[in-house]
């Protein structure tokens, strides 16, 4: 797949002025994300596909520039420390872990729009369906309510399918399946059904996709009881996570996002799975717990640069499982620094960190030094404009100057 | 003499019949096998596929099975009127009388291998696939020896067994559940088929058109049945639907409309639908039935058709009165002989309705069992989030 890694100095950039032009800053060496880099580097999914008629619902990756991802530190100790592993691009992972579970366990299957033939928009299943034939990796008809449905009752005869919508947004079709048969036939079956499937797909604000196709399905989601939650952010814990969702008896719902894709890391040769349940440390630190998820987590390490040479000593925890929360990790780590700021990507009304601020302040509140401060998007529907659509998440900058108000 | 002993051959096992399953209770020794052939009421109406003939094939047992079975479930269903009355049934309450023979018909002409899914109208569907009445009476209390531990309730019959799907009360959410069902079956190969039923109402629905164009271009063994019953809920099917022939919807796919309170009709359609899919692809069966009661019990079932209308329905196409018809006219037990088996049937809900009373409401940690399959310690709250705390296994 021909990639073109483009840098662009967002942080410096955003700060200054609100827009930036993406041709001024183009050079086209090709950059690996591991290497330490103080620039943030972008990257950019080459014209592979450039459909014209960009018009259809699925709204295909080609032409998204995946922004501000952030060089973060090589993955702290724990993932690829001793082993040299092989380095391959975040939804590579993820169909290596899914290829890997397919092969494993017959029952595993796969069902969504354009993952078979096409290979998954997003080439997640790219193929797949050449390798396990056309019924075990199931091109469906636009009919998510239906073919989520039908996942949900091929789960309950025993088998486990991964159902993927193109987009986290389309799911809200299929919201009644997930709500009332996936997640309560357990319950109100009295035990006698399982309903381990897997519910998949990119969500998250993408670059200009406008606002239907930019939705953070996590807020909406969360209250229903009975499924799990996990939002990866690296291919190490894609894949890992992949695999342990698919290996749980729960239906677990995982979060992808768009813009990061095409993140290149080094992951282990030999298997591993993740635990569903667990957050990462990405950075310890004294000073302030910040928890965050998916691609936010990447504008924190950009902003936890800028902290450290302002002095300050950041712990940075991407929680990755959005229900339960992993308050262990969460709780041990306020007990050590008294200060926490989220950092989402979702709305500020009933999402996930308003949640997190409800749990940690029940749990935790006589640890806490400081009000806990939860940064989200705006309560909008995402702009097109691009100059818009950066103010409607949160970026670096705002992460400083919050942590800095906790602090003080 | 033949009288005496057929009376005698009766009597006997009327005195055993306390077992669990109601299905199993009656060993006729006599006149087992021989073969009656029946005409069904009405002729089957063929969308785009041969119909199959009128006649059917019975002999004396069956028919006294469905007689006796049928008889089971509209008492079944009686009574569970009157618990709701009495308030010991809360919520939903959608009763079946009067639809009997769907279930009767197409028990008679599968497997229990083969899947049935149904909406919530579904203690008779149950009870046909194996349940007994003491699961269905706790379940519809709420007590723990319900089939689903109480905690699911009308709406909400499961038995995994059985492949009895269930119980949904989202109308039009278990066609794709159905169609789901079906896939697995084609997934392995194994050569049984899903029975997804529906009503009227739900046949407006959109996911119902996608799941029966994903069954149909993927050959799958689903076989969906329209209950129409002529009402969804008040609403009459001509104020609901452009078009009410409700088996020629699928367009591409077959269709058969059968006269649902026939239960011989029933079983030659759902034997001949079972033949059709495993080779060709889904089917519509539209049965053509009615329900005396209301939509549910919180509905009088008259406001929107009038008292002679359900009444008429009764008198002449009750499911049960055709079947006593037919065993009076083939001289298989006297009128007395099948009043006695309405009053064993009768005495039967009693003792289970007696049994579930006793049964137990469910405790407290209840609330927090099976809400996942494993929950790894999370820890779950009640409302004010102190006074009950639990960690889910």
């Amino acid at each position: 797949m021909a990639s073109i890694f483009q840098g662009i100095g967002a942080a410096t950039s955003l700060s200054s002025s609100a827009s930036f032009d993406t041709k001024k800053l183009q050079f086209s060496s090709v950059r690996s994300l591991s290497g330490k880099r103080a620039s943030c580097v972008v990257m950019r999914s080459g014209g592979v596909k450039m459909d014209s008629d960009s018009n259809r619902i699925g709204g295909r990756g080609d032409q998204l520039v995946t922004n501000a991802v952030a060089t973060k530190a090589d993955n702290p100790a724990s993932s690829t420390a001793s082993k040299p592993g092989h380095e391959l691009l975040l939804f590579e992972a993820l169909r290596e872990g899914l290829e890997e579970e397919m092969e494993r366990d017959a029952r595993v299957c796969v069902m969504g729009e354009d993952v078979g033939h096409y290979g998954g928009s997003y080439k997640v299943t790219k193929g797949l369906a050449q390798k396990y034939g056309d019924l075990r990796v199931l091109d469906t008809p636009i009919a998510e309510n239906s073919f989520t449905g039908m996942g949900i009752g091929a789960a309950m005869m025993g088998l486990r399918p991964i159902i993927e919508g193109m987009n986290m947004g389309f799911l809200l079709l299929a919201f009644n399946q997930i709500s009332n048969n996936c997640g309560m036939l357990h319950y109100t079956s009295g035990g006698q059904f399982k309903i381990p499937v897997v519910i998949r797909g990119p969500g998250g604000v993408g670059r200009q996709l406008g606002a239907e196709h930019s939705q953070r399905l996590e807020s909406y989601f969360q209250s229903i009881p009975g499924i799990q939650m996990v939002a990866c952010s690296t291919p190490y814990n894609a894949k890992g996570l992949m695999k342990a969702a698919i290996r749980s008896d729960n239906p677990v719902i995982l979060f992808e996002h768009v813009l990061l894709y095409n993140l290149k890391e080094r992951i282990p040769d030999e298997e591993y799975v993740l635990n569903l349940e667990e957050a990462e440390m990405v950075r310890p630190g004294e000073h302030v717990t910040i928890l965050t998820y998916s691609r936010m987590r990447y504008h924190v390490m950009q902003a936890a640069k800028t902290l450290v040479n302002k002095g300050y000593d950041p712990e940075v925890i991407d929680i990755r499982s959005l229900k339960p929360f992993d308050l262990y990790t969460i709780g041990n780590s306020i007990k050590k620094t008294h200060r926490v700021l989220i950092v989402e990507e979702c709305m500020r009304t009933g999402g996930i960190g308003a949640s997190l601020t409800a749990a940690i302040t029940e749990n935790f509140h006589d640890y806490l030094d400081a009000p806990i401060m939860c940064l989200s998007s705006q309560d909008v529907p995402t702009p097109y404009a691009g100059t818009l659509e950066e103010w409607t998440v949160v970026q670096p900058p705002q992460i400083v100057a919050a942590v800095e108000q906790l602090c003080r | 003499m033949t009288l005496a002993r057929r009376s005698s051959g009766f009597l006997k096992p009327l005195s055993t019949a306390c077992s669990s399953s109601f299905l199993h209770r009656r060993p006729y020794s006599t006149d087992d096998t021989t073969t009656i052939t029946v005409e069904t009421s009405v002729p089957f109406t063929g969308h785009n596929c041969e119909p199959p003939s009128r006649s059917v094939d019975t002999n004396p047992k069956e028919l006294m099975t469905f007689f006796t079975d049928m008889a089971l479930m509209r008492r079944m269903e009686i009574a569970a009127d009157s618990l709701y009355k009495s308030k010991l049934i809360r919520g939903f309450c959608h009763l079946y009388d009067g639809q009997e023979a769907v279930s009767i018909g197409m028990e008679a002409a599968i497997t229990k291998k083969d899947c049935i899914i149904t909406a919530y109208r579904d203690h008779c569907l149950f009870l046909g696939r194996g349940g007994t009445l003491l699961e269905s009476f706790a379940e519809l209390m709420g007590r723990t020896a319900g089939c689903s531990n109480g905690k699911g309730g009308s709406m909400h019959f499961y038995k995994k067994e059985a492949c009895f799907y269930g119980g949904h009360g989202i109308v039009g959410a278990q066609v794709p559940l159905g169609c789901g069902l079906a896939f697995a079956q084609k997934y392995r190969k194994e050569g049984h088929v899903t029975f997804t039923m529906y009503g009227d109402g739900a046949a407006n629905q959109g996911q119902l058109f996608e799941a029966l164009n994903m069954a149909a271009l993927w050959d799958l063994p689903a076989i969906l049945v329209c209950e129409n019953n002529h009402y969804g809920m008040g609403t009459a099917e001509w104020r609901a639907a452009k078009s009410p022939a409700y088996y020629k919807r699928g367009d591409y796919v077959p269709g058969l409309k059968v006269d649902g309170m026939d239960a011989f009709a029933v079983k030659q359609a759902c034997k001949f639908a079972k033949e059709h899919v495993l080779k060709n692809g889904p089917i519509i069966l539209e049965m053509d039935t009615y329900r005396y009661h209301g939509h549910s019990m919180s509905d009088p079932g008259s406001t929107y058709r009038t008292r002679d209308e359900i009444s008429g329905v009764r008198q002449e196409r009750d499911p049960i009165e055709r079947i006593r018809k037919l065993i009076l006219a083939h001289d298989l037990a006297t009128e007395k002989e099948l009043k006695d088996i309405e009053k064993q049937a009768r005495k039967e809900v009693d003792e289970a309705i007696v049994k579930a009373k006793e049964s137990p409401m469910p405790d407290e940690p209840e609330l927090f069992t099976n809400v996942y399959r494993k929950g790894f310690g999370v820890e779950s709250f009640g409302a004010d989030r102190k006074e009950l705390r639990t960690t889910l296994p």
